[in-house]
């Protein structure tokens, strides 16, 4: 039977979430995720046609803060676990094909 | 040669930043130009554990922006992560609404050159976090700075109604007095408050076919110039590379093109547009957003008559030309100052001037508004009553304006007699000075009166003789009416 979750997908997915896996290790992942999608697909035998998306698993709504300043952390503080820094900059690998904006 | 002809689609992409004074999710200081990640906590930088709460102003700030838009404002809506694999953005996923946005379907009005108003329509707007800042000055490095990390954002995706740069522009400048307008953004571009990102694909006919060519999104815009020439770059770009290479459109062949403001083109930063696969998915941080009646009418209540029906009633109530009404209708507060003065009796034609050509130049050069120079509706109306009945001459409004603005406690009419600017209508007053002039000068009244070659100049002459006896106070038309009525 063919996997639910095949290689080529697996491959698909670690590059898009930049991990790095061997051989050995797609196949591993094929194979576990494919019986995790198996074991949820479970649901499907559920009739949920009358039943609403569900967007936010609390029944609760409209919770907001007023704009108002709060003190931050010092920039000590928020440097204090970077690997390497460069002035008050978190220094990182450089960043190839930059297509970060949002 | 073959009959081709195409036509520009342009869509635009659009962030505005949000006037708050705190973060969308946490009470970080919105803050610029401080010192790299100074205002920066825990939910910004995506710590375990964190929880972020939305920022009601922000919201708030959105939906008016949305209704100033036209669009419609759902009652439910909700939060998406939308994966983001970049150091500027340290959780790894974009806080942002993918399926439910908090609006959608409205249009904005933009005029034209030709003084008509074309409809753009909006497909939504939604609101979402902005990432930090990743600067490439560190060699093999990258130096991040998480201060703008989590910044709200308005995001207003456009319908590709576009088709010219010069439409491109006059959308980006009406959005720009829009959100200024409502007083949710400062709106300035090169501060990165308005950013714009074009999609440009060109329909072309030839020998009867249809064609289109690749959309190119382009970014890295910083001004309204950059703005309108990168879409005329595209243009003739796209139409060269159809008419050489006969290149089209095709699944996946949209590209990402980068604008160069220094050599003023646009360079390819991506081929291939791989599969957005951003893997959205429902925020289980955020809880969702219900509107109801009651509250977005407190919201619409903010709103106030938008930019352009505003220049469009100046030019119908007040016959101001399109470019005068256009240009007091800049900076509402303007507007407002000009509609204050014409309500107290000011006549609309000179209040117009006296704050376009002379107040508007003075905050100009400060770097402010009109009104926070300190002119008040009734110093204007002041102005436009002394040029009426011919007390200062229309070459002293500038100084009175300047000298004004320095003595705000002083009324104009105090000014204007401490520094000698007061002029004479007087006819009595004049006309002595006219006697005493022609007393003094037979040899020009002969030149005058024999209405030979040296006439004009002779009269010229006599003119400027009393200006300088009543020490530039004469008002000039009256002396000129005087004059000729004497030597006729």
């Amino acid at each position: 039977m063919a996997k639910k979750i095949d290689e080529t997908q697996v491959r698909k997915v670690a590059k898009l979430a930049r991990l790095q896996l061997d051989d050995a290790e797609v196949a591993q992942f094929s194979t576990d995720l494919s019986s995790i999608v198996e074991y949820i697909e479970k649901l499907n035998e559920l009739d949920t046609d009358s039943v609403e998306p569900l967007a936010h698993c609390l029944p609760v709504h409209n919770v907001f803060r007023d704009d108002v300043v709060k003190p931050s952390l010092t920039v000590e503080q928020v440097l204090a676990n970077a690997p390497q820094r460069a002035d008050d900059f978190f220094k990182v690998p450089k960043i190839l094909d930059d297509n970060s904006g949002a | 040669m073959s009959d081709l002809q195409y036509r520009t689609i342009v869509g635009l992409e659009i962030h505005v930043h949000l006037a708050t004074r705190t973060k969308m999710f946490c009470g970080c200081e919105m803050a610029y130009g401080v010192r790299p990640n100074s205002r920066v906590c825990p939910v910004c930088m995506g710590m375990p554990g964190v929880l972020p709460v939305m920022n009601k102003q922000a919201f708030e700030y959105a939906v008016l922006t949305a209704l100033a838009l036209n669009c419609s404002i759902p009652s439910f809506t909700k939060w998406d992560r939308k994966s983001y694999y970049y150091p500027d953005l340290p959780k790894n996923y974009q806080i942002s609404q993918y399926d439910l946005p908090m609006s959608e379907n409205g249009f904005i009005d933009i005029p034209l050159e030709s003084g008509q108003v074309k409809r753009i329509g909006i497909i939504r707007a939604h609101l979402e976090e902005d990432a930090g800042k990743n600067t490439h000055t560190l060699g093999n490095f990258s130096a991040v700075d998480l201060n703008r990390t989590g910044s709200p954002l308005l995001e207003i995706v456009t319908e590709p109604d576009m088709s010219s740069p010069d439409e491109v522009r006059a959308l980006a400048v009406e959005l720009q007095r829009i959100v200024r307008y409502l007083g949710v953004s400062e709106g300035d571009m090169q501060k990165g408050h308005m950013r714009f990102e074009p999609n440009i694909n060109l329909a072309i006919t030839k020998d009867g076919q249809e064609y289109r060519t690749p959309i190119a999104e382009i970014k890295n815009l910083n001004s309204f110039r950059a703005l309108e020439r990168s879409v005329a770059y595209e243009t003739a770009r796209q139409l060269d590379e159809f008419t050489d290479r006969g290149i089209t459109m095709q699944m996946g062949n949209k590209s990402t093109r980068g604008w160069d403001d220094d050599n003023q083109c646009t360079v390819l930063q991506r081929e291939k547009e791989e599969a957005h696969d951003y893997r959205y998915f429902p925020d289980p941080d955020l809880v969702p957003v219900e509107m109801d009646d009651e509250w977005l009418s407190r919201i619409r209540a903010d709103l106030c008559e938008m930019p352009i029906q505003k220049q469009n009633r100046f030019v119908s109530e007040f016959a101001l030309s399109e470019y005068d009404a256009g240009v007091l209708t800049q900076i509402r507060s303007t507007a407002e100052l000009f509609e204050q003065a014409v309500a107290l009796g000011a006549d609309p034609k000179k209040a117009c001037n006296i704050i376009t050509q002379n107040f508007q130049k003075i905050a100009n050069e400060k770097g402010c508004t009109v009104c926070e120079l300190g002119i008040t509706p009734e110093k204007i109306v002041e102005m436009t009553n002394m040029v009426t009945i011919g007390q200062i001459s229309s070459t002293s409004v500038s100084s009175i304006a300047v000298l004004s603005v320095a003595n705000l406690s002083k009324t104009l009419r105090e000014i204007a007699v401490e520094h000698n600017l007061i002029q004479t209508s007087d006819a009595g007053e004049i006309e002595a000075l006219v006697d005493q002039v022609i007393a003094d000068n037979p040899a020009a009244v002969e030149d005058v009166t024999s209405g030979g070659k040296k006439s004009k100049k002779a009269r010229g002459f006599l003119l400027g003789q009393v200006m300088q006896r009543s020490k530039g106070q004469a008002n000039p038309k009256i002396v000129a009416q005087i004059l000729a009525k004497k030597l006729s």
